[in-house]
């Protein structure tokens, strides 16, 4: 059987065509995103975000909700705001204040999960929570149709902002001398990150979701040398990496969202071979 | 026309006062010189006039058509975004955004702006170019027709001049000096004396409080430029004299 047939016979199935539109449009709204974190300096607040994510997905699956992100989608945005407030002029600096939450997460959801979980098998929630393991072939219809609106709306105020955001990002002064307010564009933006990381959580959980928002950023920061370049070139790098990453897991039957952050990783070291910048 | 005008203005942070009484108005065709020892608040005053930071006291009080659109900013040649993938185009553009207001795209006249002003610049030839590969006076060329197009009365300026070489500065005061006799309002920081008693046609010192302000011709013959000049010169001996032992060791 040829591997175009293997591939025919694979997408016959409804769960492998959700997972295929849900990886690709996730893909897409991190990368699109991902730019702009990576030239704030906020990369890591991908990282410390997708961690309370997690916390917030233990606190949910106590309370046994029948849709987890009405409680971690507001916790995670409310901790995106906070973290931006924190860069500026709190007592506890930027990067100090992500390790914090980051951390303080993570346990907090760790400790939270074994000590109501009433599943079986605890350390295989909080694997697939971290990983996103297996949950992705499991996405039901309504999953599917929430992630592609989620999608949407980040990738539609992307495009609607994009020149604000550009502005702000290269230079924040000069956005706030001549009127454009600053701060409402990073709280949006902020707010953005959050909801793309809530959205990750699904596919590569919450571990990996920060690979996905800074590899292609970066992979295309190398090859091209103006803004809109860059974002483009991200986005696409974005997408052909998951629907390669996934269709990769499909055959060799390894973890979805790792096997799209390798063939990232892949790409990003091949860029840094080929164009020295 | 006043543009700006400061009454018994205070400044500072985190409730420390860096400087106070500072009283001055900028008018149309203005070339004003902010000058004084560092620390004495220059650049707090730039935001401040920026609305970066607000006074501690007094008031600024913005003519009517200057408000916060109008208002051009060029920040100091610090190295900011190294790494950033921006096109001169790009950036010189993204000064018209104060003027799009909700509309989230640029208009063809933001373009026809953005092209003027880089071709008055002399950065037309390098739009494609990235910003990071420029040279240093090409950097401060390019922000200078970004400032330009957000606006055509104002430019505030921030020490513009720090880390490029002579002949590049004096390319760069000179473009300045077009522009003011263009009818743009022009309000700089300077360590640079000689530039300051250039071109401009206002100084205003300032330290622990106002120092002067006023004409250049009348500061000219204060008591103020006398001292200042003498300590600044003494100052440039010492740096040069410590420099020169330092290569003899």
């Amino acid at each position: 059987m040829s591997i175009i047939e293997l591939f025919k016979q694979y997408f016959s199935y409804p769960f492998v065509r959700y997972a295929f539109v849900v990886s690709v449009v996730i893909s897409l709204s991190a990368s699109l995103l991902g730019v702009t974190l990576v030239l704030k300096r906020y990369s890591f607040i991908g990282d410390g975000l997708s961690h309370v994510a997690f916390g917030a997905m233990a606190v949910a699956s106590v309370f046994k909700m029948i849709n987890n992100n009405v409680i971690v989608l507001p916790l995670t945005i409310l901790a995106a705001v906070f973290l931006l407030r924190t860069g500026k002029n709190a007592k506890i600096k930027g990067d100090a204040a992500i390790a914090v939450c980051s951390v303080g997460a993570l346990a907090v959801g760790y400790l939270i999960m074994n000590v109501f979980s009433t599943s079986a098998n605890v350390s295989g929630d909080v694997c697939s929570t971290l990983f996103g393991s297996t949950s992705l072939l499991t996405l039901t219809k309504n999953e599917v149709v929430f992630s592609v609106i989620l999608a949407i709306i980040v990738i539609s105020m992307f495009v609607f902002l994009y020149n604000k955001i550009f502005a702000v990002t290269f230079d924040e002064d000069f956005a706030n001398a001549t009127g454009v307010n600053a701060d409402r564009y990073n709280l949006i933006i902020a707010i953005l990150i959050a909801v793309v990381i809530v959205m990750g959580m699904n596919l590569v959980g919450s571990l990996l979701i920060s690979a996905l928002v800074i590899f292609p950023a970066l992979s295309a920061m190398r090859m091209f040398n103006n803004y809109k370049g860059v974002v483009i070139c991200s986005a696409l790098i974005a997408v052909i990496c998951a629907v390669v990453g996934l269709l990769l897991s499909i055959v060799l039957s390894t973890p979805v969202g790792a096997t799209i952050v390798t063939v990232d990783i892949f790409v990003f070291i091949l860029s840094c071979i080929s164009c020295r910048r | 026309m006043v543009y700006i005008s400061c009454r018994d203005l205070k400044l500072g942070y985190d409730g420390e006062v860096v400087t106070e009484n500072i009283n001055f108005d900028v008018e149309e065709g203005d070339y004003l010189c902010i000058i004084g020892e560092n620390g004495a608040g220059k650049s707090t005053l730039m935001k401040a006039l920026m609305n970066l930071n607000k006074p501690m006291g007094g008031e600024i009080i913005f003519a009517e058509e200057i408000r916060k659109n109008e208002i051009g900013y060029l920040p100091q040649n610090k190295d900011f975004q190294r790494d950033f993938p921006a096109s001169v185009e790009e950036i010189v553009i993204s000064g018209t955004l104060s003027k799009c207001g909700l509309r989230p795209f640029y208009s063809k006249k933001d373009k026809k702006t953005a092209e003027e002003n880089m071709k008055k610049m002399n950065v037309y030839d390098l739009r494609k170019k990235c910003y990071r590969e420029l040279s240093g006076g090409q950097q401060q060329r390019v922000l200078l027709a970004r400032a330009l197009c957000a606006t055509g009365k104002l430019l505030l300026l921030d020490e513009p001049v720090t880390g490029l070489d002579y002949k590049v500065t004096c390319e760069f005061y000179g473009l300045l000096s077009d522009l003011n006799k263009a009818g743009v309002s022009i309000v700089m920081v300077s360590h640079d004396l000689d530039e300051a008693m250039g071109h401009s046609n206002k100084i205003l010192q300032i330290g622990r409080e106002q120092v002067f302000f006023g004409s250049k011709n009348d500061y000219l013959l204060s008591e103020s430029w006398r001292a200042f000049h003498q300590h600044h010169s003494d100052h440039c001996k010492a740096n040069t004299n410590i420099r020169s032992r330092n290569s003899e060791e």
